[in-house]
């Protein structure tokens, strides 16, 4: 288990009832100290997570022991079939795409996958897609549109990947692509930022007919580095930067970014997975009910709707 | 994605100091010195190298497009400030001094004409306006010059100069991306009318990852630096120093991202030749 510096009191806390529980029973003098730990926890967790700052809130979003797209997948769905490649150039392992069932519907699911270990880590490149990454996606999506399956999209990257080879094989285009590509999808197409909603390699696959965000998600522009590196030229100034960008899933909400926040377990949704699958899962299959029924025209053009109404203008 | 270093090239031609009584200007490419107006008369190309000055929005348009026959549409749309965002400016208040440096509304001029005689929907891109930078205006000139190709069953050219998303719109910027892509699959597929996609420099950021190179034709023009990450970026990512003509206009057509590399006064008949084909 990894800890962020604001988690590190509340996790000692933890540690030290955990252990007057497990040895503590036989004595019962003990019993006073219990509670008045529990009742110090318990003010100390309001205090700590009642006044996150947006910093500490990005910080959760990419937080070490956070689940990725496939341990929510383990947890939601069933018959689980990942297919692989472009078919041109690559296997991208950044991104993880394939079918599987829901309540029993059958639905494509496409997600960036970020690495646990640092091996893994290495093989899915942090979560950071190549062109052939998005070139995957996009043959999976035409095929589930094919065959009239629902797609679910899960979204946690830092970006699509900058890099030599990704230039050369057109990671512009790709994304562009997958943008046209995903708003003449004639199927229901949800997406939920799960974690660090990165900039084009997010919204690439993020043109859904409803657009979901775990509470501590983010989806930016750009990182918070990049953008104090570009106006104060110091990357350090970070978390400046975070405020001034509005990327918290609440600020998406008031922006008409999103159409709904998913509210994580106390603390972020490492402090317990199961239950944050659990409000996931619920979350998606209320949001694939709401579509059902609709034609393949109504969704393209429920989804145009959506993405043309976006931006704040004046006058004209 | 926004603004990354800026190139010698990238340097807006109008910014130049002139030499003397400004009758003279200097080529930094080859170093050559002439009469200023030769320059202007050959659209801000050095009559000695070829090399391309970047030339404004305005001047696009007329050399595209047939005289007399520009009818700008969507004027009036201004930017506001829905994120209160603050870097070394407030965002109105940077707004508020572009606009009095350059006269202009926002980055994006869109409007109709006929070019040879053809009716088309022209936009292009004002650089000088915060580095041509997409935000909500941007977004919304460019889909509705995409939507008024649809509905009006016209071809549609856009002219991409532009650093990418202006970061001080945040995600509603980035979101202008799917909202104009959205609007180029409809003149596509459902209009089946083309797109001509001329890649000026720069193009990057999520100007290109969006609309840029998903033209019908991509155009380019010689040595544009056209790509989706800056290459400081890039550089600080692989910790290596990039070779020389990486990202720019012929890097892209050697990899397949553009068919053509068009010298500025080869533009227009390139255009009118490629609509030819598909529509006459």
């Amino acid at each position: 288990m990894a800890h962020l510096e604001f988690e590190k009191p509340l996790v000692e806390l933890e540690e030290r009832i955990r252990e007057l529980k497990v040895y503590g029973v036989r004595d019962a003098g003990l019993d006073g100290e219990l509670e008045r730990l529990v009742t110090q926890i318990e003010s100390l967790q309001r205090e700590v997570y009642d006044q996150l700052t947006v910093w500490q809130k990005v910080q959760l979003s990419r937080h070490p022991d956070r689940p990725y797209f496939m341990e929510y997948v383990d947890r939601i769905f069933d018959d689980v079939i990942e297919l692989h490649g472009d078919r041109a150039f690559a296997d991208d392992a950044a991104i993880v795409a394939g079918f599987a069932r829901l309540d029993g519907d059958t639905v494509a699911i496409i997600g960036h996958q970020k690495g646990r270990t640092t091996k893994e880590k290495v093989r899915r490149n942090f979560g950071m897609a190549h062109p052939e990454g998005y070139r995957k996606a996009m043959r999976v999506m035409k095929l589930a549109a094919r065959f009239g399956r629902p797609i679910l999209t899960f979204i946690d990257t830092p970006g699509a990947y900058p890099g030599v080879g990704a230039e050369e094989r057109g990671q512009s285009e790709a994304i562009g692509a997958s943008l046209a590509c995903m708003a003449g999808l004639g199927v229901p197409v949800i997406a939920c930022v799960i974690g660090e909603g990165g900039s084009g390699g997010a919204l690439a696959l993020g043109v859904a007919n409803t657009v979901l965000m775990l509470e501590f998600a983010t989806y930016s522009v750009i990182t918070p580095e990049g953008c104090a590196s570009i106006l104060w030229r110091d990357g350090a100034l970070a978390p400046r930067a975070a405020e001034q960008l509005k990327l918290l899933a609440s600020d998406a909400l008031r922006l008409g970014i999103v159409d709904g926040v998913v509210e994580e377990p106390r603390g972020g949704a490492h402090r317990d997975p199961d239950e944050a699958a659990t409000r996931l899962r619920e979350a998606l299959v209320r949001a694939l009910g709401d579509l059902k029924g609709q034609s393949p025209q109504e969704l393209i053009d429920g989804r145009y709707a959506k993405f043309r109404a976006m931006g704040v203008t004046a006058g004209g | 994605m926004p603004l990354f270093g800026k190139t010698k090239a990238d340097v807006d031609a109008s910014e130049k100091k002139t030499l003397g009584r400004g009758v003279f200007r200097k080529c930094d490419e080859c170093n050559v010195t002439l009469r200023a107006e030769d320059f202007t008369s050959n659209h801000e190309v050095c009559p000695e190298c070829g090399h391309h000055y970047r030339l404004s929005g305005e001047a696009w348009v007329e050399l595209l497009l047939d005289p007399g026959s520009f009818t700008e549409t969507d004027t009036g749309i201004l930017s506001k400030d829905p994120l209160s965002f603050v870097d070394s400016k407030r965002y109105p208040d940077r707004l508020v001094a572009s606009r009095k440096k350059t006269g202009l509304e926002d980055a994006m001029i869109v409007g109709e004409g006929t070019l040879l005689g053809r009716p088309i929907q022209l936009g292009t891109f004002l650089f000088r306006f915060m580095g041509g930078s997409m935000g909500s205006v941007v977004g919304e000139k460019i889909t509705r010059l995409f939507e008024r190709g649809y509905e009006k069953k016209q071809p549609v050219v856009l002219l991409s100069a532009s650093g990418g998303a202006r970061m001080q719109e945040g995600a509603l910027s980035l979101m202008q991306m799917a909202k104009t892509v959205g609007a180029l699959r409809k003149l596509r597929e459902e209009a089946n009318m083309p797109f001509v996609s001329v890649l000026l420099n720069p193009t990057t950021g999520g100007v290109a990852a969006s609309f840029a190179l998903l033209g019908d034709i991509n155009i380019a023009e010689p040595r544009a630096l056209i790509g989706f990450a800056g290459a400081r970026v890039i550089e600080n990512t692989i910790r290596q120093k990039l070779p020389e003509g990486f990202q720019r206009a012929e890097f892209l057509m050697e990899h397949g991202m553009v068919d053509v590399i068009a010298e500025r006064q080869r533009m227009r008949a390139t255009i009118a030749r490629f609509l030819s084909h598909l529509l006459d």
